[in-house]
């Protein structure tokens, strides 16, 4: 039975292949062809420019700003997301005193908390991005508004309108909305590691820490490692580009402190009529996001436990 | 964990073939996908209409049952002038059937028709979301408006289209040379907006000089209200009032050379001078604290509030602001003050312009039918109906008589009235967009508005983008004629 296994395997595969060809294969291969071009996007007309608009991308400081930027979201939003979300998984679900006859349990209230902590995901990122907008108004905003009621009356931050403290802003709002997620899907994955493991460390006298670090962490691995290629995508894609857009004066400022490479790729094609110098920036941003995935999957590989 | 991970064979697990696939999809869709799905298409292979017969009624010999589609952007000004005169058009000529639709993302709706090139008849190009008009005239995607101009009047067929309009609205519709390619249907007041209540209770008149400013602001700050406020998310907004300004110290000549992109425009000592009498309200402490952080609506919120007392902006902040502006508030725009007696225009120099572009394409199937609507708007009528439904001047000259007009209208129009022929017309925001706004506007003035560039340093810096611009051979460059 063994010779029809692959063309039964094909049989069932080609359209599902085909629709991704189509969509997102096709469309790929189509943007690396316009980079080489001058089309501007409003006209169908261009000419090929064999590598200008990549000589251009590499002369370009706004590029290098963006880019920096975006690798600084790639990098630090999925520790510090995964980290809390973490930490608060384990204090959800393992965390706890030993009650009554359950081995493990989470933190008082844990049953709030988890719907807390996800509440922000059910929000649309627009949604969560005005709103914070609003928040961080130095004027009439709910941030200031509350350092004024403790007491702090001069030189309150200017939060999205310094360039120092703008990006740190927004990247606390992305650590706000997708922190939850995590929580949840954490949580999910500790829920399948088998209580016999904890009950065995309790026996032997092992802290919360020890617990963790010893246990929670190498069986979650998988699950972390996936949630951190997630989440790296999300930061150098759509979540990073949306909060930038809406936030951020200019957007992209002040002074580009926070502009991102698809707000660059954005700007390009939607504003400035230049698609093919977009496309340009949109194979590099695609560049940089392989690269990232490649190294967080090569980073992370390490020994699979079964059980 | 481990059950649904691949650990026997060597093949993919169904998390790494997720994982894997998940990574290459997310990545390619939102960034690539979407410039490539807009591809190119066929060039504008449909037919165009007919032409009908010409004749005095139809100068522009408009085919009388040809379809027409319009798309006008639905922003500020909403959207009923537009539906007047379209049931105009309508009227006029029964057997043609006419499409009407609204839209905020007039570019997002508009650049894959334009691009498979078969676009609407006619275009309300504004807002946010706009097209490039440098790009389209470069690509010659949009149809000359001359025949439109050289038609009689609606109301006087002795007189041109052209005879009918404001100053200036031709000029801003030319890139280079003679073709006419836009169609400029509002009239902008921009300048220095106030509230003459606010300074009747400051014992104050709007101040002529610069040393009034001063002496006004420094009153204001005793009574705890700033002098000023702009958007600062949106420094851009700061030009309103600045380009005037320099226009009036040094002439108009200096804006001209800087809308030129000529290499040291940005260095003459009258851009110096107006960069520092803004600095200096910076410096005293005359800027509402916070400006730097605040967007458009957060600015106009403070200023109508009575938090400060000036704001550069335009004449369409009275219908933005209408629900929070109060009634005794007695909106007033002021020209800019004079720095001093050495200044080459006199105080009354200021900015208006043409707003709300409106295009025909190049593409149009019924191109003469888009012209013949816009002809119809042009017509004393619906020049009236656009004024009383959105508070401001269209580009037709007159048209104000026998309807009320409000505060900010009025003090518009009188300060048009003095202002006589020193009206002077910026075209940086028009012609280069990003060295407008987020170059100059963001990195330049929106840093030493806050506190943190010299004006000596801004203007190293925009001379540097300057000079970039002029140099970037995938820019079209236009000149003052």
């Amino acid at each position: 039975m063994q010779h029809g296994k692959y063309r039964f395997i094909v049989g069932f595969l080609i359209a599902p292949m085909a629709l991704y060809v189509i969509f997102v294969v096709w469309p790929f291969i189509q943007s690396i062809y316009y980079s080489f071009t001058d089309w501007t996007g409003l006209s169908p007309d261009f000419e090929m420019v064999g590598f200008d608009n990549y000589t251009k991308m590499f002369k370009d400081d706004i590029f290098w700003k963006s880019l920096e930027h975006s690798v600084l979201l790639a990098v630090l939003l999925p520790l510090v997301t995964l980290g809390l979300a973490l930490f608060f998984a384990f204090m959800l679900n393992v965390g706890g005193r030993r009650r009554k006859d359950a081995v493990i349990s989470g933190v008082r209230g844990s049953g709030f908390y988890k719907i807390a902590y996800f509440f922000p995901q059910v929000l649309s990122i627009a949604i969560v991005a005005i709103l914070f907008q609003f928040a961080f108004d130095p004027a009439q905003g709910m941030i200031n508004g509350s350092l004024k009621a403790f007491g702090f009356d001069h030189d309150l931050p200017n939060w999205l309108g310094d360039p120092k403290l703008a990006l740190w802003c927004i990247m606390a709002v992305l650590v706000w909305c997708t922190t939850g997620f995590f929580v949840v899907l954490f949580s999910a994955g500790m829920a399948s590691i088998p209580k016999d493991f904890y009950e065995a460390a309790l026996l032997d006298g092992a802290t919360r820490f020890t617990t963790f670090f010893r246990i929670t962490l190498p069986l979650l691995w998988d699950t972390v490692q996936s949630g951190w290629v997630y989440m790296g995508i999300l930061a150098l894609g759509a979540e990073g580009f949306a909060v930038v857009n809406i936030m951020s004066v200019g957007p992209g400022g002040p002074d580009y402190s926070t502009t991102v490479l698809p707000l660059y790729v954005y700007q390009a094609a939607f504003r400035d009529g230049q698609a093919g110098y977009a496309t340009t920036i949109g194979v590099a941003l695609l560049l940089v996001t392989l690269a990232f995935a490649a190294v967080v999957m090569k980073l992370g590989r390490r020994e699979r436990l079964e059980y | 964990m481990g059950s649904t991970s691949a650990h026997n064979n060597e093949g993919l697990g169904r998390r790494d073939l997720i994982k894997r696939s998940a990574a290459l999809g997310v990545i390619t869709v939102p960034t690539m996908s979407f410039l490539a799905s807009c591809a190119s298409g066929d060039s504008g292979s449909d037919e165009k209409v007919e032409k009908g017969t010409k004749s005095a009624e139809n100068p522009l010999a408009v085919n009388e049952s040809a379809p027409l589609e319009l798309v006008i952007f639905d922003g500020g000004f909403g959207t009923k002038y537009a539906e007047d005169a379209k049931a105009v058009y309508a009227k006029t000529y029964p057997k043609a059937k006419v499409t009407f639709s609204k839209t905020q993302k007039i570019q997002s709706v508009l650049q894959p028709r334009f691009n498979g090139g078969t676009p609407p008849d006619l275009i309300d190009n504004s807002g946010a979301q706009q097209m490039d008009m440098g790009v389209l005239v470069g690509k010659k995607q949009l149809a000359d408006l001359t025949p439109l101009l050289d038609a009689p009047s609606i109301d006087d067929p002795n007189k041109t289209v052209r005879d009918t309009l404001r100053p200036g609205i031709v000029e801003m519709g030319q890139f280079d040379g003679d073709p006419v390619w836009i169609m400029y249907y509002a009239y902008t007041v921009y300048g220095v907006w106030y509230s003459q209540t606010a300074l009747d209770k400051l014992d104050a008149t709007y101040p002529e000089n610069w040393d009034d400013m001063l002496a006004l602001c420094a009153k204001a700050k005793k009574k705890g209200i700033a002098g000023w406020t702009y958007a600062g998310k949106y420094p851009y907004y700061l030009p309103f009032s600045l380009y005037p300004f320099i226009a009036k110290i040094g002439g108009v000549e200096v804006l001209d050379a800087i809308d030129n992109l000529e290499p040291k425009a940005w260095e003459h000592p009258a851009v110096k001078a107006a960069f520092e009498a803004y600095y200096e309200l910076f410096k005293k402490g005359y800027v509402l604290e916070g400006t730097p952080g605040l967007d458009h609506r957060g600015s106009q919120g403070a200023w109508a509030n009575g938090k400060a007392l000036f704001i550069p902006n335009g004449s369409w902040v009275e219908n933005e602001e209408a629900s929070i502006i109060p009634k005794d508030f007695k909106l007033s725009v002021g020209a800019p003050s004079s720095l001093d007696a050495s200044d080459k225009m006199p105080f009354g120099t200021i900015w208006a312009s043409g707003g709300e572009p409106f295009i025909v394409p190049a593409n149009a199937k019924n191109a003469e039918g888009g012209m013949e609507q816009l002809r119809i708007m042009l017509s004393e009528a619906s020049s009236k109906s656009f004024t009383s439904s959105t508070k401001s001047l269209s580009a037709y000259n007159g048209g104000t008589d026998g309807i009320e007009l409000s505060d900010g209208l009025k003090s518009g129009v009188a300060a048009l009235e003095k202002a006589g022929t020193n009206v002077v017309n910026p075209r940086l925001q028009d012609w280069y967009v990003k060295l407008q706004k987020e170059q100059i506007g963001v990195s330049g003035l929106g840093e030493m508005m806050a506190g943190r560039a010299t004006p000596a340093e801004a203007i190293k810096k925009i001379q540097g983008y300057a000079d970039a611009a002029a140099k970037d051979g995938s820019i079209k460059h236009f000149k003052h004629q």
